[in-house]
Formats: structure tokens, sequence, C-alpha cells
């Protein structure tokens, strides 16, 4: 137990110290993309779009929310299904129960599907679909999710692996432009599966 | 894709450790701003003792302008005991014109004490200082029990053991809200049903009421209300249903899903309506958006039948499977508790098991009937 929490809470400060690193970044490259500062409300939609996208390229959305294909020379992201999330097409078994001990997660090689003590979570269709992905949230909706780190602000908890706990950092504007950035978007229609329940929850 | 494979890593170990975090049990100190509230606005008092709440703070004698009340369908609240008073600003009254929609005047004060195991834990507080502006607070009382201190915006997560390990946390005011709707701030225990004359002798976790409470009643007789509203004593808001146990499920509904599962609620989107309408009948929007319908989570290892609620199967009603769970995937209502109600479980369960044809025939003559 001593393990891992020792093991949870380095995890959470290498986190935290790459996610301000991030962040921080972002602040300073706000004037590479307008001028416009985190805090500050973009000068207009095409700026405030710039700095969504920048913001979603440095912060690592497309790691978990754009399938990952194999290419050439690796593993590589699909920009087809770009920050699609999950594709419905790959159905994914139950995740494989794992020994006792230190290893607790598993990983789909989409880089879509994660499995850990919390059940399986599939990653979100962000992309501006109004029946499978963000088309029907509004931008209040969006700021509350992250905010609170539950659906829609008062729903379910996000779940791992999003982390939450750095994005409620994020100013209103920066989750605005984040939001205009997802919604100029080419929709793409992709029903995400329902996260599972882990085995003993019954 | 190395460095992002790396951060993906690192943040899904993280994200493990928040997915596991919560269950220690020692309590956080508050890291949060208090409620500062902006400058020159009102702003909640530090201590419990400064709201009002009490005539004589060294003896917690209740200022005799606070009135008890008790919802006749309380909010479970993983078994709290559970005490509220109400404080109107002298000579004014609430306006019920829309009798789903009451509007109180500006000055009212709430405040909802909670107590575990024979001790009190937090008191929170509501406050309208300005038309539709509320200010949601809440405090942690001492060990000794002398006072409570007004809690960070961000709440204190495990600050008392519920069962079994599983801890009380006081909710950050962003969770406030999302009950007590932003865009419709609501005192969710203190409307027409929950203070009706006509109690549900079926309800679950009721108390019983005192001659000190605050009832319908109480507000027309103390001319509390306007317009007047004789026929709220003649006549007292109920829950129309077609069995008792159907009322008191309905309420059970309204209160503990109805707060977020509303027409005008943020997530209307998701097609449920749980909450008691002043005027429903027994067609109401709580069993025509649930029974028999699709809905959005659908129940493990029964997609093809799984329903909000599949009338005569619990075993493939969603409603039933999610107030059983208290998985982060799965539980409802998803704030607020985290011990399942297993009284309620047992009333749902038997109602949707039992009283499947019931259901079923209502929901047909009602769709029939185009209400």
């Amino acid at each position: 137990m001593r393990l891992n929490n020792f093991v949870w809470t380095t995890a959470i400060i290498a986190a935290a110290v790459i996610l301000t690193a991030v962040l921080s970044t972002a602040s300073l490259g706000a004037s590479d993309t307008g001028g416009v500062e985190g805090q500050g409300v973009a000068a207009n939609k095409s700026q405030q779009i710039a700095r969504g996208k920048y913001l979603v390229d440095i912060m690592g959305c497309h790691d978990c929310h754009t399938p990952v294909k194999m290419g050439d020379k690796g593993p590589e992201w699909d920009m087809t299904r770009a920050l699609s999330g999950h594709p419905e097409q790959v159905p994914m078994p139950p995740a494989p129960a794992l020994p006792p001990g230190p290893w607790g997660v598993t990983m789909a090689l989409t880089g879509t599907a994660f499995a850990g003590p919390w059940g399986t979570s599939f990653t979100k269709n962000l992309t501006p679909d109004k029946e499978t992905g963000l088309g029907d949230w509004t931008v209040e909706e969006f700021i509350a999710t992250m905010k609170t780190g539950r659906e829609r602000g008062k729903g379910r908890e996000v779940l791992p692996p999003m982390p939450v706990q750095n994005l409620r950092a994020l100013s209103d504007a920066d989750i605005r432009s984040l939001f205009a950035y997802l919604q100029s978007l080419p929709a793409i229609k992709n029903r995400t599966p329902q996260p599972v329940e882990p085995p003993d929850s019954k | 894709m190395k460095f992002l494979t790396t951060i993906t890593a690192v943040v899904l170990l993280a994200a493990i450790g928040r997915a596991t975090a919560g269950q220690g049990t020692e309590a956080q100190a508050p890291v949060a701003p208090r409620f500062a509230g902006a400058p020159g606005a009102a702003a909640a008092p530090g201590w419990l003792s400064e709201t009002g709440l009490y005539a004589n703070a060294a003896t917690q004698r209740i200022d005799s302008r606070n009135r008890l009340f008790s919802p006749q369908y309380p909010l479970w609240s993983d078994g709290a005991t559970k005490r509220r008073w109400v404080r109107l600003p002298a000579g004014s009254t609430i306006n019920v014109a829309d009798l789903s929609k009451w509007e109180l005047p500006v000055g009212t004060k709430f405040w909802k004490e909670f107590s575990f195991k024979g001790r009190k834990v937090e008191t929170r507080f509501l406050w309208q200082t300005a038309k539709d502006k509320w200010i949601f607070a809440s405090y942690a009382w001492n060990d000794a029990q002398t006072d409570a201190d007004l809690a960070s915006e961000s709440g204190i997560a495990n600050i008392a053991e519920v069962e079994g390990g599983k801890r009380h946390s006081i909710p950050s005011v962003s969770e406030c809200r999302s009950c007590h709707d932003s865009k419709r701030t609501e005192t969710l225990g203190f409307d027409a049903l929950q203070l009706s004359t006509d109690r549900d002798p079926n309800a679950l976790h009721a108390e019983t009421l005192t001659a000190e409470m605050v009832t319908l009643r109480t507000l027309v007789d103390e001319n509390l209300i306007s317009p007047k509203r004789a026929d709220l004593i003649a006549n007292p808001p109920r829950i129309a249903a077609s069995s008792p146990i159907t009322r008191t499920a309905l309420g059970y509904l309204s209160t503990n899903c109805g707060s977020c599962h509303n027409r005008e609620s943020s997530i209307a989107s998701l097609g449920l309506d749980l909450k008691h309408a002043a005027s429903a009948t027994d067609c109401t929007a709580a069993l025509a958006t649930t029974v028999g319908q699709r809905g959005h989570w659908v129940v493990p290892d029964a997609e093809a039948e799984s329903r909000v609620i599949n009338a005569g199967h619990p075993e493939s009603s969603a409603l039933v499977r999610r107030i059983k769970s208290r998985r982060p995937i799965s539980q409802m209502p998803p704030i607020g508790t985290v011990v399942a109600d297993r009284q309620a479980v047992d009333l749902i369960t038997s109602w949707v098991q039992n009283n499947g044809e019931e259901l079923k025939q209502l929901v047909a003559r009602c769709a029939a009937q185009g209400s």
C-alpha cells in the first residue's frame, strides 16, 4: 500500500509538473497566436480558434482522443479521425485481468481505450457531430465539465486518463478557445462506447 | 510521439491516483479561497454563529425567527440526521403564483445541519442577498461541537466517516450549484409538495412532523404566501399515482433525481424529467420519460432489453442499476452520496418488478390520451 501511495504521489507530482510546464508554455505561446492572453478574451473568432488549436496541440488532447494507426515508421495518429475518440468499428473485448501487483492498467493499441481499477473508459468524440460528439453541447457545459471534472458539470465523473485535476486550472477564456476550435473541426460520426464498470461492481 | 506517449503515461498514472484518491481516512485541509465574495458584496460570515442561526451561540439556542421544516421526501445523504431552518425577512411573503417555482423574498436564509453518528459535521447555508443572487456556504463543525468554521469554496473531502471507511465530504460550491441549478437556483426541499400537509406515510427517511415545523398550513395561516391560496389547505398537494408504492417511488425520484433531471435543467437534452410538477396528473413525465425508454446509459449484459425503466424487469432497468451503484462510472446521484440508499434500492426494485403491468398500462393510456 505504501508503494502504491508512493507511485501515485510521484505520478501526480510528475503530471502536475509536466502539465504546469505545458500550460505555462501555452501562456507564453499566446503571443504567437495573435497576442491573446490566457485570461483575456479572444479578439475575434479566428484568433480564438487558433488559440484553441494551439492548446489542443500542446496539451496532448490528440494523445488519447485521436486513434493511433500503424504507419511506415510505426504508430502514428490517424488524422482522418482526428479527435473523434475511440473508433466504434473497434469493439473491445473485456480488458485482461491482471495479476495482483503494481501493474494495474491496460491500454488498447488504438490508444483510445483504457482499463484500470475504475473500469474501462473510452475516449470521447470531441468533434461537433450532433449525435455522437460535442455538437449538442454549449460552451457553458464544456466549461462546467472542465471545471468540475463531471460530464456537463453535473453528471458522472470524467474518467481516467483525462487529467481533469489539471484542466481545472485553465482559464475560462482558454476553455472557450478550446471549445471554439473543437466546434470548428469537421464533424465525424463516431459513437464511442459507454464506459464499463469493473468486474466486481454488480 | 515518444514524448507524447510519456506524457500520456504520466498523466494516466496521475489519473489513476485520482481514481483511487478519496478512499483514505484523513480529512483534507481547505486549500481554496474562502467565500470572500465580490468587493462590497454581501459575503458569508466566517463562522456559523455569525449567520443568524442562533439566538445564543454559546447554548446554540435557535433564534425563534428561524423556523424548522421537514420535507416529506428528504434527499438521501448517506443516512445523515438533518435539521433544517428557514428565515423569511419580517413582513415579507413568498410569491407562489407559479406553484412549481416559488419566488422567495430577498433576505431569505436557509440552514441545513448534517450529523453522522450523533455528531454535527456540517451546516449548509443559503442566503438570498439580492434578487436571484444566492450565497452558498457550508460550515465545518469543530471537534468541540461549539461552532462551525466556513469551509473553502472547494469543499472539504473526507471530513467524517459514514460507514465502513466511506467518508462524507463537504461539497464544493460548484457541486452545490450542480444540484441547485445555477440558472434556476432553488431551495430544493422547500416547495408546495415537500411542505404539503398530505404527507406520504410511506415516504422513505421522512421525519415525523412536530408542531413547531413549518408546513403549507403554517404559511397560509400566517399569511406568508401570496397570492392567498386557501386551496392549498383544502386540497393539499400530493403526487397523483395509481398505487401507494407508485406515489412513494415518484416522490423519492423527484427529490433524488429530479433536481437535475427536469425539463428546465441544463441536461434536459438527456430526455429525463423526474421532477414532480405541481400540475402533474398520474400521466406524469416521470413515467413517460422513463418507462420503456431506451435512455443514454445501457445496462451491461442486457444491451437489448435495457431501458431506463424496463417495467417488470429491474435487472435491465438502468435506473435501478444506477441507484444501486456507487462506482464513478455508473452511480446515481453522481454527487452527495458515497453509500447506496438500500431502502430506496429495495423500494424501487420492488416497484419496477411487481408493478410492471400497472406502469405499462398507465404509460400506454397516457400516450393514447396524448398527455
